[in-house]
């Protein structure tokens, strides 16, 4: 099967750091994977050469085998591949309905109608509601996004997530900073997107017992390079990453 | 309270109803406004509520295309006298040199906001995907640039001067709109149904219709982009927008409105010279107005200009019966001399903006782009 991601040798360097150095992997459609990695193993970071708020130094990156290397954030979100951030990054001002609606026309190329009829803002504004029904936010749709707890502003990146229907899915932590009532919410999410099984969906996490039932497959990074890749059971029993990964998740839980 | 009642609700209602009630006084001396304005000629039929009345409705739309960029988008541009003196520029040459006309109107007034359309065009794409300083500085140089050049071909543009000229004959104060039997112009509450009434109608009707061009493109989908580049330009790029092509389009826009407005200004005051159309003490005056009736609400344009320009026009005569109230006490009509009405200008707008910091109408409806 064509993978629905890939990258090739993907290289970052910030002065003469490599954030991420040389990254080769690929990605398969109905494939839930999760990036591990300590602080500053480079995960973010790729997340940022792959949606294009970063250019790489060094290598490149394919969708379904065409080479997206060169393009601009938003030609990246056209062609499916949808991101949300690890530091929640919405609209404040607008409200929590006006955020999903967004993602909603970004994706039918409905920015430039100017004097477009009423029912179609309708029709916007009716599947922008679906996905606040799905991420069980519409009590607060008419709020603006920045009165919302922070537990609902995580729910709403997943909502505008969700909402550009992407191909690709890159959830950057998105249960970090939620306790621990809060994070299955986020988590049935990711699931009931899994169930579609086309989709591509890569997940940072810390949290490895939450996610660990729904990983296909793990990545781990550490310093800017891909140490292990590989099924759940047997990235997690690698002497290596036990000693690099668990290190950080007892200090965690600690 | 039940388990569904998030601590939000409990705070935020009383400010919901707030704004509710905000809005509706924001709204209702909106109505208000619009009212005295279409009936203007016959509230206040003397020579000087005329031109504040034209004014304020070119000033709407003036300002209002100004709201489009710098308090929907988050774009700070000081080029935007300059679009409206191309308009104001070309229609004024063309009207000069062809005679009153209407095809002069439309050539002229067609080819600046021509112009204004080509420089928007060139200088968005240019530098719209620099840093906010730097697409100001920009601005801030090609409006120099312009005044440069009104000020140098004096042979095209009248140099510092300006030009004065005729409009068609329908918009003269000679012309008879109505007549009576007597063959004299008809008048009505005591008006004459002359041309000044028909240039002061055109004005108004085109300024309303400009105005809700905007107000229909804020309220469409292409209104929230705008809104959602000025919050937050990276996530707008993530979800699929690409932000210097909307950023370029508003600005396109924006500089054709004024370049429209520029063309209603020329028309009513058969002048055009730098200090009415192109001065940077313009460009102030509308960032003034903007900040003062609330940024990215477009109704604040109203509140703004309507405030701004009735203290520019009366506050003198006010503060001249308030001199001659006080003349026994000491002191106090120094104080109040007209000639100090700048002084007192200044402490109304440190107090506008003490008491609304997002403005009047921004404050009010508990919205705008005020950070």
């Amino acid at each position: 099967m064509t993978p629905s991601l890939r990258t090739e040798n993907l290289t970052i360097r910030f002065g003469g750091h490599a954030a991420v150095n040389g990254v080769t992997c690929a990605f398969a459609p109905g494939e839930l994977t999760v990036i591990v990695g300590p602080n500053g193993a480079g995960k973010t970071t790729w997340f940022n050469l792959v949606s294009g708020q970063l250019r790489p130094t060094e290598g490149r990156i394919f969708k379904d085998d065409t080479d997206i290397t060169g393009l601009s954030p938003s030609a990246r979100a056209g062609m499916g591949i949808g991101r949300a951030f690890q530091l929640t990054s919405l609209f404040p001002k607008l409200s929590v309905e006006e955020n999903v609606r967004l993602a909603v026309q970004a994706r039918s190329g409905a920015g430039f109608r100017i004097f477009s009829r009423a029912s179609t803002l309708t029709g916007l504004r009716d599947e922008a509601r679906e996905f606040l029904r799905k991420t069980r936010l519409e009590q607060v749709a008419t709020l603006p996004a920045s009165a919302l707890p922070h537990g609902d502003q995580r729910k709403l990146e997943v909502a505008m997530l969700m909402a550009m229907q992407p191909d690709i899915y890159m959830f950057d932590e998105p249960t970090a900073g939620m306790s621990v009532d809060e994070a299955p919410a986020i988590l049935d999410l990711v699931a009931e997107i899994k169930k579609d099984n086309s989709k591509t969906i890569l997940l940072v996490e810390h949290k490895m017992d939450v996610v660990r039932a729904l990983a296909d497959r793990i990545v781990v990074l550490h310093n800017g390079e891909l140490i292990a890749d590989g099924k759940p059971d047997e990235v997690m029993a690698l002497p290596l990453v036990r000693q690099i990964y668990l290190g950080v998740g007892q200090e965690e839980a600690a | 309270m039940t388990s569904q009642t998030r601590p939000n609700d409990t705070v935020s209602a009383p400010a919901m109803s707030r704004a509710r009630v905000g809005r509706m006084i924001v709204y209702g001396a909106v109505g208000l406004v619009g009212l005295a304005l279409l009936f203007a000629p016959f509230l206040f039929p003397d020579v000087r509520s005329q031109e504040v009345a034209a004014r304020i409705c070119v000033f709407v739309v003036l300002v209002a295309s100004y709201d489009l960029l710098l308090g929907y988008t988050g774009i700070v541009s000081f080029a935007h006298t300059m679009f409206f003196g191309l308009g104001a520029y070309g229609t004024a040459i063309a009207l000069k040199n062809m005679g009153p006309g209407a095809d002069a109107i439309l050539l002229g007034g067609g080819a600046g906001v021509l112009a204004a359309l080509v420089l928007a065009l060139l200088i968005g794409m240019l530098s719209l995907r620099v840093k906010a300083i730097f697409f100001a500085m920009v601005t801030l140089a090609a409006a120099s640039v312009m005044m440069v050049l009104a000020s140098q071909l004096s042979q095209f543009t009248g140099g510092e001067d300006g030009m004065t000229y005729q409009v068609p004959r329908i918009f003269s104060p000679a012309y008879k709109l109505l007549t009576d039997a007597d063959g004299k112009t008809l008048r009505l509450f005591d008006v004459a149904l002359n041309g000044k009434i028909a240039l002061y109608y055109f004005v108004f009707l085109s300024s309303l219709i400009l105005f809700l061009v905007m107000a229909r493109i804020v309220a469409s989908p292409l209104g929230t982009v705008l809104e959602a580049i000025r919050e937050n330009e990276l996530r707008a790029e993530a979800i699929g927008y690409k932000v210097v092509v909307y950023r370029t389009a508003i600005f396109c826009i924006a500089a054709v409105i004024a370049a429209l407005a520029g063309i209603l200004r020329a028309m009513w005051l058969k002048y055009t010279g730098p200090e009415v159309a192109l001065s940077f003490a313009i460009m102030i005056d509308i960032l003034l107005m903007v900040v003062i009736g609330g940024m990215g609400t477009l109704v604040g344009a109203v509140i703004g200009v309507v405030i701004m320009s009735l203290a520019q026009f009366y506050l003198r005569d006010l503060m001249e019966i308030a001199a001659e109230a006080t003349s026994a006490i000491p002191l106090l009509p120094d104080l109040l001399n007209p000639e100090r009405w700048l002084l007192w200008l200044g402490v109304l707008f440190i107090l506008l903006v003490y008491f609304f910091p997002a403005g009047i109408a921004g404050t009010l409806m508990g919205k705008g782009g005020a950070k």
